[in-house]
């Protein structure tokens, strides 16, 4: 008898891409005790998910163990039938999704779904696990634990969701849980509340733990060892300590220093300039319901002006209003101290040029059936008025700008691009514009930490080569501390708090912008147990909210 | 208000303007009929002097604007004319009795027929359907699943009277275990009538059953590759109730749109199979109707399939909406 819990030897995944089986996980060992939590970290695309799903014996449609051993507590998972398995799942191994939201059937309530497992094993009635149900919800610290569980998904946030899907894991009081980037969809207050719950919860079970994320910070926070992937192979493992102060392999290192670009503030514009973008007290509304409130705020020549907040908070409704798609309900907004007209409908040709915009999902602000020769070309002949050679030639200017040889890249769809690419190739529509102020609005949340940070500098040269403005809208404080010259934050469609960046991360600072800053997770291991402790322990699930009050 | 009983009300006053237009489309397309009952019910040999005489005596000679006011007006009260075909023509002759037989007392007993024969179908086909469905999709891409498929869509692609003799010469010629005359009456028992429409309701069954089973099918494996379906595998829920309890409640919205379209054809196209079986049902009576043009009756059913239509398509809108938890249990 093994000490293991699980015991994966050698294990090869393919993949069937087009008819032929595709590697995807070249021969993996993965070894986890009992009571043990190990972090994989690694890009998209490094085969996290896969190996986290193959130590349960489950592989999604179209992929298959195709070699090595997969053993847990002694039971071989690549040797058991199918009904062997659907006795383990569930009952001694349990997983935690990345979105709760579309985890939990939108057709049952939270609580029977909850017991739905503890039932169908026969492990407990259905009374008897409905209130372990509301224990462990409250022990999680949902709010109103008693009641919460008779509504329907819908009706629940996505942290308290992320909560309660941790509770019904547990809800057989599994060996082992394997979390699936659990707080990636969330916002940096609420990843606390659900950070603290699983530690909490793993620790008084003493539950193994498989926790998957590309989040090393949060991951330093989570796991006793550390096993990094690349492209389906294993980079190291290591302690977390070991591995946070000591990498020794050079992609490791790449991920450890990515955090580290930042970008220096620069000076502030005389006081008279004036500004490219202006928005003056703008108040806008969806239906009847006002979303912004009074928001001003400037952008010079120049300059980046982040504005963060969490989602809901107003951000992208404010981009929404400058370029016009939503015209305010009050207020003025002024390009080089000229009023814009509200609606885009009627601006004039050169107002539009002068404002372009840059998605976060490049996928889908693509069209996929054009060229990147089509896609770059429409706004050179459409703004530009340039035809035939000229636009060609223009285009490859562009892409050049962005670091994507012409003459390899003009005549490809956009499916045949990674997501970085994709991205260079609307900040080059944006660029073909020869705007004066783009909107980037979460332009590196989709990307891998590496990618995003080509992204970040690529963005940073052309400021300083073309002296374009920036409007930055972010979640992510990292990226404000690497690219923005002025911070704006919003909440509930109000500016909380804006002025420079070296202000902005500096204390005294409004109570929200506070709970943000100390909410981002730090690569320091006690990171979190220190912020509790701080926020006051007894009190994890208000945490968040603890400082607002 | 309430969101669900205002999408509901927005639905009926919708249904009722659809029904309103249909009426117009009715009215105007029997008008267009070559021919009128004049000239249908006198034969070649038919004295101008006659057909003008008909005509005046059903109101024919006036326009048609004011013809069609006089009909909704009637339709709206519940009065859907007197049939032609019924009428007695002593006026004609200078003796009217003044006994007519109503559109509504000629249709009834026909609709009724039809009624019971839809409802014993569906009786039948929607569980049969659904099951096969949920079936197919738990065992997809079996041989269970391919035969299923084949054979629902054999009998789908079959001429329905092809359909109904087949099952003739095996369930009354070469088993005698039910009629194969179809002929009931009002007076008939609950048992017997039942027993002489099992064989129609069975042909009906065989035309119906495809399409609802490959929509559930479809609906079911739809979902499959859903987040929430894959967490439900993770817990280690049995296969069957992986469709059951968690697919299928969140498939139902486009099965009970296909099976409400079902449910309209067998109350308004079951006309072949009627003619088969002799079945006295409202079909036959349309097809008489439209043949010697009894404009009132052919348009009386016209408005009833309409409105059987309008009727089953808001019943599966209002339980589509109803299937959505986010409609039921607003934040």
């Amino acid at each position: 008898m093994s000490d293991f819990l699980v015991e994966m030897r050698d294990v090869r995944i393919e993949g069937r891409s087009d008819e032929t089986w595709m590697p995807i996980i070249n021969g993996v060992d993965l070894t986890l005790k009992k009571g043990e939590v190990l972090g994989l970290i690694g890009e998209s695309g490094a085969g996290k998910s896969t190996l986290g799903l193959a130590a349960m014996g489950f592989c999604r449609d179209g992929v298959r163990i195709s070699g090595g051993s997969v053993m847990f507590d002694g039971i071989d998972l690549l040797a058991a039938s199918a009904e062997q398995k659907r006795q383990l799942l569930g009952k001694r191994i349990a997983y935690v999704a990345q979105s709760a939201a579309a985890s939990f059937n939108p057709a049952h309530k939270l609580i029977d779904q909850h017991t739905e497992a503890p039932v169908q094993h026969g492990i407990a009635g259905k009374a008897e696990s409905a209130a372990d149900g509301v224990e462990l919800y409250r022990k999680l610290r949902l709010p109103n634990p008693d009641e919460i569980g008779f509504r329907y998904p819908h009706q629940v946030s996505g942290g308290q969701l992320q909560r309660a899907m941790t509770a019904m894991a547990m809800a057989c009081r599994p060996d082992l849980i394997i979390f699936d980037e659990p707080t990636t969809a969330l916002d940096v207050t609420t990843q606390i509340e659900v950070l603290a719950s699983i530690r909490q919860i793993v620790e008084e079970f003493d539950t193994a733990a498989i926790y998957i994320t590309h989040d090393l910070a949060v991951v330093a926070q989570m796991a006793d060892r550390i096993k990094v992937l690349l492209k389906g192979d294993e980079v190291e493992e290591a302690d977390t300590r070991t591995m946070l102060s000591e990498p020794t392999q050079e992609y490791t290192k790449s991920l450890w220093a990515v955090r580290a670009f930042e970008r220096p503030e620069k000076p502030p514009v005389a006081s008279d300039a004036t500004p490219v973008i202006s928005v003056q007290g703008i108040t806008a509304a969806y239906g009847t319901v006002d979303v912004l409130s009074d928001v001003s705020f400037d952008i010079h020549a120049g300059r980046t002006v982040a504005v963060v907040g969490e989602s809901g908070s107003g951000k992208s409704t404010t981009a929404r209003c400058i370029t016009g798609l939503l015209p305010p309900r009050i207020g003025t907004i002024e390009l080089d101290g000229e009023p814009l007209p509200l609606d885009y409908r009627k601006r004039s040709k050169e107002q539009l040029r002068q404002v372009q915009m840059i998605y976060q999902m490049a996928d889908t602000a693509l069209n996929p059936r054009k060229s990147i020769g089509e896609i770059i070309g429409r706004p050179v002949e459409f703004y530009m008025g340039l035809r035939g050679g000229a636009k060609r030639k223009r285009v490859a200017e562009l892409m050049d700008q962005i670091e994507l040889p012409a003459d390899q890249y003009i005549d490809r769809l956009p499916s045949e691009l990674s997501g970085g690419q994709k991205q260079r190739i609307g900040i080059a529509r944006a660029l073909a514009a020869e705007p004066k102020f783009i909107i980037c609005d979460e332009v590196t949340s989709a990307l891998d930490q590496l990618v995003a940070e080509g992204i970040l500098k690529l963005l940073a040269r052309l400021q300083d080569e073309l002296g374009l403005s920036y409007m930055f809208i972010t979640h992510d404080l990292a990226t404000v501390r690497a690219i923005a010259d002025e911070v704006v934050v919003m909440k509930d469609g109000v500016v909380v708090e804006q002025g420079p960046k070296r202000d902005m991360f500096k204390p005294p600072h409004h109570a929200y912008t506070d709970l943000l800053l100390s909410s981002v997770p730090e690569m320091d291991p006690d990171w979190l147990t220190n912020l509790l402790k701080e926020r006051g322990v007894d009190n994890i699930g208000d945490a968040a909210v603890g400082k607002m009050s | 208000m309430n969101p669900v009983i205002k999408i509901i009300l927005q639905r009926l006053a919708l249904g009722l303007l659809t029904l309103f237009i249909v009426s117009i489309v009715i009215f105007t397309a029997v008008n267009m009929l070559p021919g009128d009952f004049a000239e249908a019910i006198l034969g070649q040999g038919a004295t101008p002097e006659a057909v003008a005489a008909i005509r005046r005596d059903l109101g024919l000679d006036q326009d048609p604007v004011t013809r069609y006011l006089q009909w909704l007006a009637g339709a709206l009260q519940g009065d859907l004319g007197n049939s032609f075909a019924q009428a007695n023509f002593a006026s004609f002759v200078g003796d009217d009795s003044g006994v007519r037989t109503s559109v509504a007392q000629q249709i009834a007993p026909r609709f009724a027929n039809t009624m019971f024969l839809a409802g014993v179908t569906a009786a039948i086909a929607v569980p049969f359907a659904v099951t096969l469905g949920v079936l197919a999709a738990l065992y997809r891409n079996s041989v269970f699943d391919k035969v299923a498929n084949v054979s629902t869509l054999t009998s789908i692609s079959s001429p329905e009277f092809f359909l109904a003799y087949v099952l003739i010469l095996f369930l009354a010629v070469l088993n005698p275990l039910l009629p194969s005359l179809s002929n009931i009456y009002a007076d008939m028992g609950f048992g017997e009538r039942l027993q002489k429409t099992l064989l129609p309701a069975l042909t009906l069954t065989l035309v119906v059953t495809a399409h609802m089973m490959r929509m559930t099918r479809a609906a079911i494996i739809n979902l499959l590759a859903s987040p929430y379906i894959e967490m439900a595998r993770l817990k280690g829920i049995k296969p069957m109730r992986v469709i059951v309890h968690h697919a299928l409640p969140n498939a139902l919205a486009p099965i009970i749109n296909v099976i409400a379209l079902n449910l309209a054809y067998l109350i308004t196209g079951v006309v072949v199979v009627e003619v088969v079986f002799v079945y006295p049902g409202i079909g036959q009576l349309f097809v008489d109707s439209v043949k010697i043009r009894d404009i009132p009756v052919v348009q009386a059913c016209c408005l009833i399939f309409a409105a059987a239509y309008i009727l089953l398509n808001l019943t599966a809108d209002i339980l589509s909406i109803l299937s959505n938890p986010r409609l039921r249990h607003p934040k």
